[in-house]
């Protein structure tokens, strides 16, 4: 029988890119990164500042970070939503600083060779990085008021 | 042990500082670390209950010992994405 070489049948290791930045997030570097002749499916996220919070209107939010911290947690959130949705590349770009209404805050793509996994990868990351990336948004109200949100 | 904590968010706000230094009596752990911030900046005590530690940039829970010369950081609940 005919032994197929192991560097035949494994998977290339996921591409991942992570980055906190301060300025408008692009999407074309993004899409550059996460583009691949062998993936059928890319999928994106992008969380966006929003006007209205109930009765209350937003002008922007202003994110801060445990920068380093951040950094390493999203760089475990990737590789382990690599492993487990079975991506070929993913990239999360997370804005800091102030954020306007209507601008992303955090973009995440994601591709492979099926759309499945890039599909759910979305929401399970979503769901960790809100749970516990050092990463804090703080609301300024029209009013002029201010508030740092910490879900409890 | 001298320990020097990290402050973000509404936290470093209440402190009006990004640093603060607590002496903690031993055994020292991570609760005993909050405990001993409640009783030094008691201005933070209402936010203490609801933070994190993060020991070295990972979580640890109330009873994990800490070690000498490792960075401490009180997390806040968290707000990104």
């Amino acid at each position: 029988m005919t032994q197929i070489p192991a560097e035949t049948t494994a998977r290339p290791a996921p591409r991942i890119r992570v980055e906190l930045v301060d300025h408008e997030i692009s999407l074309q570097p993004l899409r550059d990164f996460i583009v691949d002749a062998d993936t059928g499916a890319h999928a994106w996220f992008e969380g966006v500042t929003r006007r209205m919070t109930g009765s209350l209107q937003t002008i922007l939010l202003s994110y801060e970070a445990f920068v380093p911290m951040a950094t390493r947690q999203l760089n475990a959130l990737a590789e382990e939503a690599a492993a487990r949705f079975s991506l070929t590349a993913i990239a999360i770009t997370h804005r800091l600083g102030e954020v306007p209404v209507g601008e992303a805050s955090i973009v995440i793509g994601c591709s492979a060779a099926h759309r499945v996994g890039p599909l759910a990868a979305l929401p399970w990351l979503m769901d960790r990085i809100k749970a516990d990336v050092v990463v804090w948004k703080r609301e300024h109200f029209a009013d002029g008021q201010t508030q740092w949100i910490h879900p409890r | 042990m001298h320990c020097r904590v990290l402050l973000f968010a509404a936290a470093r706000d209440l402190a009006q500082s990004d640093a603060l230094a607590v002496d903690v009596p031993p055994p020292v752990t991570a609760g005993a670390v909050l405990d001993a911030i409640a009783r030094r900046y008691p201005h933070l005590a209402p936010l203490l209950p609801v933070c994190r530690l993060a020991v070295d940039q990972s979580f640890v829970t109330a009873d994990a010992a800490i070690p000498p010369g490792v960075e401490l950081a009180l997390i806040p609940p968290v707000s990104g994405g």
